[in-house]
């Protein structure tokens, strides 16, 4: 890539040319910049061209080849400039997200209960294709999921009130409209509010190894050794539908505002148009389906964790999403202006003193989850000030895949995956042995080089290391 | 590759490469042969022997786009959302198109029913990779599907 311009330690820029409105910047080092195939650039070249586009076009340090947008990519647009939405720019799984639960006690504590707690979460916890959840809705109950979220799930006796104000958006993203989701999407997601999924979703329980910043530690509630469960699923089937129905609708879109369209799933329509105002409508409930599920998933892991372990608290230390289109004020040419920040793959990282966060964490900053491996670690994480500037508050999501899923499958059996990491201490319950092949750990990238360089970079900075005890795989 | 024994054709169907997903991909000496297999390519990632599964009960299938490649990944979506509502696995298919309409149906078995090892589940089609034409006087539907 001839064009790539080194701006700074772990910054490159893809300069403006051609049609690009914008320049293009990626956050990596140089072993990442080498690991991300050239789709990365051709795709972030093409979400520069889109109008409306403020600043620059973004990838994260774990970015890879995505649809339409690149996976780890980052886009604000000016409803007053032109600016679109588009379908690529939040992806098909709408709002999938990771949340975590703090349980207040340490490894050495849940050591003697882990398998017997493994067993009754995989008992209660549908997971895998074809699974469907314990609730079955009506039209007009799940209607109200996707217009309140994970308030819905509360109000049903799915958790607490306080988790609440955990959660993005404080469990409820404004604007949802259900009647611009199709009755299809509905159908389909009927039986699955509660459900796991499969692929990278899963269910870890996880103990602090390391902590690099004491204080946002104990703003999160976290010491080394302390146990926490980690929750990673979307908005299952709805969110997927949603994705289809209106990539057709925004195609025609595209077309009716002659928007050059350069990859099929880019395709958009002004935020101000009526298609653009039903998609973020639509979308927006997406992501209320997203965080109501992962809330009926937390009851459903409390109710076996505080039957196994009584002691056990189980609270929410936050709820982040990582497929998504928010309304969110930053500052443009020195003046706060509303923008539609679409973030593919990647996380919202508000950073200290940030007015929407919870109070507890106001002073640190916002808590970011990094799932890597369910044979490695993952990643604890606190939203900077810096972020702002950089990145309209974001940073990485995961690991990102090194080796495609097929290659996986040919290399290692599920049984020997499952084995070769309890030989290590880890426990894995997978609810498809294929599953579990493809999702091996060599499989992906070194997730400790992507934290390094997103807290390198000043997008988020590193509060704690985390390592798994025991794996559900959908 | 999947299953041989087809005349001339090498295989029905075969999954290929990439970065983070999966692609699926049938061929035919008809265009609606090659959707059929793509099909198959589809739910063999979702149980572990497709050739398991009986089908038992039917249902119909119908789909329309902007063109040929739109209605392949509408097909394929079609199939999973059916299979979604239905809580089925599908190993049969027909499709009958015209222009760009597609008619056709899907038999299986409810997983209940069918003592299968699951796969994967698979989210939807995409039109990354997403291509429908002749090559070698054979039909080619294909397409990477999300995980």
């Amino acid at each position: 890539m001839k064009r790539l311009k080194k701006k700074g330690d772990c910054l490159y820029e893809i300069p403006q040319s051609g049609p690009m409105h914008v320049p293009a910047y990626i956050f990596a080092d140089d072993e990442l910049l080498h690991q991300m195939d050239d789709k990365v650039y051709e795709q972030l070249s093409n979400v520069a061209s889109l109008p409306g586009i403020v600043k620059a076009a973004m990838a994260m340090p774990d970015a890879h080849w995505g649809y339409g947008f690149p996976i780890g990519g980052v886009a604000a647009f000016d409803p007053e400039q032109g600016g679109i939405i588009s379908v690529g720019g939040v992806g098909y799984d709408i709002s999938c997200g990771v949340r975590n639960l703090r349980l207040g006690i340490e490894k050495r504590e849940i050591l003697p209960y882990l398998d017997v707690l493994l067993e009754g979460l995989f008992r209660e916890i549908p997971a895998g294709v074809g699974s469907t959840g314990r609730l079955k809705l009506s039209q007009k109950e799940l209607d109200e999921v996707l217009r309140k979220g994970a308030v819905w799930a509360v109000e049903k006796g799915y958790g607490h009130s306080q988790d609440l104000a955990f959660i993005e958006e404080y469990g409820r993203l404004e604007g949802a409209d259900p009647s611009k989701v199709s009755s299809k999407a509905k159908e389909r997601q009927l039986k699955q509010v509660g459900t796991l999924g499969s692929g990278n979703h899963y269910l870890e329980i996880q103990y602090v190894q390391e902590v690099f910043d004491p204080e946002a530690a104990k703003s999160f509630g976290l010491k080394e050794d302390d146990v926490l469960i980690s929750i990673h699923c979307g908005s299952r089937a709805l969110g997927h539908q949603i994705g289809t129905d209106y990539i057709q609708i925004l195609g025609r879109a595209a077309q009716k505002y002659k928007i050059p369209i350069r990859e099929r799933e880019l395709v958009c329509a002004p935020i101000s148009s009526p298609e653009g105002q039903d998609y973020y409508k639509a979308m927006a409930c997406g992501v209320n389906c997203a965080l109501a599920n992962r809330q009926v998933l937390t009851h459903l892991v409390r109710k076996v964790v505080r039957s196994i372990i009584p002691a056990s608290e189980c609270s929410l230390i936050y709820d982040v999403s990582h497929n998504t289109c928010k309304r969110e004020i930053h500052i443009v040419n020195g003046k706060p202006k509303e923008l539609f920040v679409h973030r593919k793959g990647a996380t919202r990282a508000f950073g200290p003193g940030h007015k929407e966060l919870p109070a507890i964490y106001t002073h640190v900053g916002q808590p970011i989850f990094i799932g890597g491996t369910m044979g490695t670690c993952s990643y604890i994480l606190a939203g900077t000030k810096s972020g702002e500037e950089l990145a309209w508050c974001s940073a990485c999501h995961g690991a990102g895949r090194t080796m495609s899923r097929r290659a996986a499958l040919k290399k290692w059996k599920g049984k020997s995956v499952i084995n070769s990491l309890r030989s290590k201490g880890i426990i894995v319950k997978a609810a498809s042995l294929r599953g579990a092949a493809e999702e091996a750990p060599e499989a992906y990238k070194d997730v400790m080089r992507v934290v390094e360089v997103t807290h390198r970079a000043g997008l988020a900075r590193k509060v704690a290391l985390v390592r798994p005890m025991a794996v559900i795989k959908g | 590759m999947g299953q041989k024994g087809m005349g001339e054709l090498r295989a029905r169907w075969e999954t290929f490469d990439h970065g983070a997903d999966i692609g699926i991909r049938g061929f035919g000496h008809s265009m609606e042969e090659a959707f059929e297999n793509a099909a198959l390519a589809l739910f063999s990632i979702m149980v572990e022997d497709l050739s398991k599964v009986k089908p038992e009960k039917e249902t119909k299938i119908y789909c329309s786009s902007f063109d040929l490649v739109g209605l392949f990944v509408a097909w394929i979506n079609e199939l999973l959302a059916q299979a979604d509502i239905k809580e089925m696995v599908f190993c049969k298919f027909t499709a009958l198109i015209e222009g760009v309409h597609l008619h056709g149906t899907a038999a299986g078995q409810g997983w209940r029913d069918c003592m299968v090892e699951r796969g994967i589940e698979i989210k939807g089609a995409t039109f990354t990779e997403a291509r429908v034409g002749q090559k070698n006087g054979l039909w080619i539907a294909q397409c990477v599907v999300d995980v």
